[in-house]
């Protein structure tokens, strides 16, 4: 028996903010002063607020320490493990607030944890602490109790849609691909190659509660009539992969992978497959393909995967966060999860809140909250007193969601019907320094980047409208070009071949409906209002503020500045770079850019 | 932008090439065995020098043109050798909104290459990434799995010096 436990994070953000060393040297500070059999370290996933990161949780009264360095280490060995003195100076405080445990901060009081639920409190390389919390007890009741119909049903009734992005209903999926049980080879996979730019839901779920996701894909196995699982994961998320590969072999051991499981004569087992950094392959024909050891190329649909997947075999692909609801759908009921959420889209959505914003982290909410409670609320507002200007969901294939729309609930429908997307849960703040049409442009490089090449409308028409934002964001666009935009965007979405593409015009339409006035302002005013897009700023100085201290002139890379030693200097538009070497030297705050 | 690109003679040895034989082995008979063997090869060599490539077309008989396909099409596989130390500023989106573009910029212009590129002297190589996940210390580069965050383009001196 342990007095204290330390759960330390080892998410990908605290361990980038040396989380580890911090594990070493509690282990080493713990010894020294004979605590080893007394406090025990566990190395947990991630507890979703990465931005006060490495996160330190000391049990059993929640003492929440956030910006932890090495040598705070043997200050809160000696002070809060051996003598019982909380250290204040490490306290996570709100904005003016007081501290306060955990659950109680306003960052995870308006939170409700289902898919993460076992994210920060579990060790998730250890099988028995997942055991411990009620895993793989819904497998159990699955494979003992229930028939596959009866498992589909109760997801159906659940009102649960796919959390990779487009909202699909999950139990159809399952009931698609569940004809011809045990008759033919069919498949089940899980799409674990989160790529959307600023999303790591998935990669904190797998992280940190990895058994989960085992267990979900069983069940959806045993429910369709599949033996073999694979999980289609980022290489380039090495915690995740190892977490994966401990909880596939214990799982294993355990007798809750392979052959005979439960005694029910269901067999299942799980192998990974690593994806290696192509977007496209999210989509999930592509992902298949990449599976078989192809190009990831998307094909064509229908046959749909549930007809004609994985090898030509009936296949059902599911991401992360579907997986993770479901055993707690089993467990709880599908009235359970059916009572949380709006009329169309039900249960919880974790969402990565990042960009502009104090509380970078995860958030899982109830669907239908509200834009302006994640941000102001959970998130903690904006840094620096900065005006709130739009947050960005779905990605390259989202849009923007501006001011006016801050108070409406976030589900599914509702984000479509205001341009955006849920996509997979990237949630990005935008303030007023951020440029709309540098962020659109920001997209379309990036799906320009990761269009896979088969079909001409993304191919070639996702170049085309970077190159006219390329043109708009250097001055050189005319308001026809809005229209020819506009035009490309539509054709793009009617013909391209897959999600990517179909959705990829999306960033452009969004900040072309909300935004408007800034497209106009580049094209017609020649400005840039955010003051991001260099060709158009101007650098300026003040010539009262200018002490003709020469230190701008001195560090200007093209000698563009000039004037006397004492006197006001005047910077040379015709030469001027735009590189702001001599705003960021100034001591005197003389230069302004416009 | 100015390529230092030069082509970097393959130096693979006798025990590279039993260890990769000896993974082909392993993962021959898996169905869409060709990625994880190629994944495994890049492990063994630390990049994909078409040597390798045709090493595992003559073993797997599969056209070498398929192999170069998949090495091209995913970003994962480097053709190129990497620098000792591996730099790579993430581009995702909360890092650029944060102005890691200007830090990779400043990059390029400190090492003088290009993205993709190494250093004549294989010190440094230079890469974009998307994401990495560390969006709470947005912007965020990496030298040789190394993170550095809440980065100004004023840091990067003191960074590249460490590797000095």
């Amino acid at each position: 028996m342990y007095r204290s436990h330390v759960l330390v994070c080892g998410g990908t953000g605290c361990t980038s903010s040396g989380s580890e060393t911090l594990i070493s040297l509690l282990q080493e500070e713990l010894k020294k002063n004979g605590l080893e059999n007394e406090v025990a370290i566990v190395k947990t996933g991630c507890h979703g607020l990465c931005a006060q990161g490495p996160v330190m949780v000391i049990y059993p009264d929640a003492t929440f320490y956030s910006m932890v360095k090495p040598e705070d280490i043997p200050e809160i060995v000696s002070e809060h493990l051996l003598k019982g003195r909380v250290v204040t100076r490490l306290l996570y405080v709100e904005d003016g607030g007081k501290a306060k445990a955990l659950k109680d901060t306003d960052f995870y009081r308006l939170q409700h944890r289902v898919a993460l639920r076992n994210c920060g409190i579990i060790n998730p390389e250890s099988i028995d602490e997942y055991i411990g919390t009620g895993g793989y007890e819904a497998l159990g009741r699955v494979l003992t109790e229930m028939s596959p119909d009866d498992v589909i049903e109760t997801i159906l009734a659940s009102g649960l849609r796919g959390r990779g992005g487009a909202g699909f209903p999950t139990g159809m999926k399952w009931k698609f691909a569940s004809g011809n049980r045990g008759n033919v080879q069919k498949y089940v996979c899980c799409n674990a190659d989160e790529g959307d730019p600023g999303a790591f839901m998935d990669r904190s779920v797998l992280e940190g509660d990895p058994h989960v996701v085992l267990e979900a894909m069983a069940i959806a196995g045993y429910a369709i009539g599949a033996s073999q699982g694979y999980i289609y994961v980022r290489a380039e998320y090495p915690i995740a992969v190892e977490r994966l590969n401990i909880a596939i072999k214990q799982a294993r051991e355990y007798g809750l992978l392979g052959k005979n499981i439960f005694d029910s004569g269901f067999d299942f087992d799980i192998d990974l497959r690593l994806g290696a950094g192509a977007f496209v392959c999210g989509e999930e024909t592509a992902l298949m393909t990449s599976i078989e050891g192809n190009r990831g190329e998307p094909r064509p649909r229908p046959p749909f995967p549930a007809v004609k997947g994985l090898f030509a075999s009936p296949t059902i692909l599911n991401n992360v966060e579907t997986y993770a609801n479901i055993p707690q759908i089993i467990l709880n009921g599908a009235e359970w999860f059916a009572s949380m959420g709006t009329e169309k889209s039900k249960g919880t959505k974790v969402f990565a809140v990042n960009g502009k914003i104090n509380n970078t982290g995860l958030v899982e909410v109830p669907m239908g909250t509200t834009l302006r409670t994640i941000i102001e609320d959970i998130g903690g507002g904006i840094p620096n007193g900065k005006k709130f200007k739009a947050a960005q969901t779905g990605g390259p294939s989202g849009g923007c969601i501006p001011a006016e729309h801050m108070d409406i609930p976030i589900d599914y429908d509702n984000l479509i019907s205001i341009g955006s997307m849920m996509g997979s849960g990237g949630l990005i703040v935008m303030d007023e320094d951020t440029c709309m049409v540098d962020i659109a442009k920001f997209f379309l490089e990036f799906t320009v980047d990761e269009s896979c090449g088969k079909c001409t409308p993304c191919r070639v028409g996702t170049k085309r409208l970077y190159e006219m934002l390329d043109k708009i964001t250097k001055g050189e666009g005319t308001l026809e070009d809005l229209d020819k935009m506009e035009e490309l965007c539509y054709y793009i979405k009617d013909n391209a071949l897959c999600g990517l593409g179909q959705t990829a015009p999306n960033p452009v339409l969004s900040t072309l409906r909300y935004f408007r006035d800034e497209y106009i302002a580049h094209i017609v005013d020649k400005k840039c209002p955010a003051g991001v897009c260099k060709a158009l700023l101007s650098y300026k100085i003040d010539a009262d503020k200018c002490k003709g201290c020469t230190l701008c002139a001195r560090n200007c890379p093209n000698g563009a500045i000039s004037g006397k030693l004492k006197e006001p200097h005047v910077i040379d538009q015709s030469k001027c770079l735009k590189c702001g070497a001599c705003m960021e030297k100034c001591r005197f705050g003389a230069i302004y850019k416009e | 932008m100015a390529s230092n690109k030069k082509t970097v003679p393959f130096y693979g040895t006798e025990e590279q090439k039993e260890q990769l034989l000896k993974v082909i082995q392993e993962l021959r008979d898996e169905k869409g065995c060709l990625m994880p063997i190629m994944q495994k090869a890049q492990e063994i060599y630390g990049y994909l020098p078409i040597e390798v490539q045709k090493i595992i077309s003559d073993e797997l008989n599969v056209p070498l043109e398929k192999i170069y396909g998949v090495a091209t099409f995913y970003s994962w596989f480097n053709l190129n050798p990497k620098g000792k130390y591996e730099i790579s500023v993430c581009l995702g989106t909360a890092c650029y909104v944060k102005g890691s573009g200007d830090i990779y910029n400043k990059l390029m212009e400190k090492l003088d290459i290009a993205g993709g590129e190494c250093t004549p002297d294989g010190k440094f190589s230079l890469d974009a990434c998307r994401c990495v996940g560390a969006c709470g210390l947005a912007p965020v580069m990496m030298v040789n799995g190394e993170v550095y965050g809440r980065l100004t383009v004023d840091d990067i001196d003191g960074v590249l010096e460490k590797y000095n």
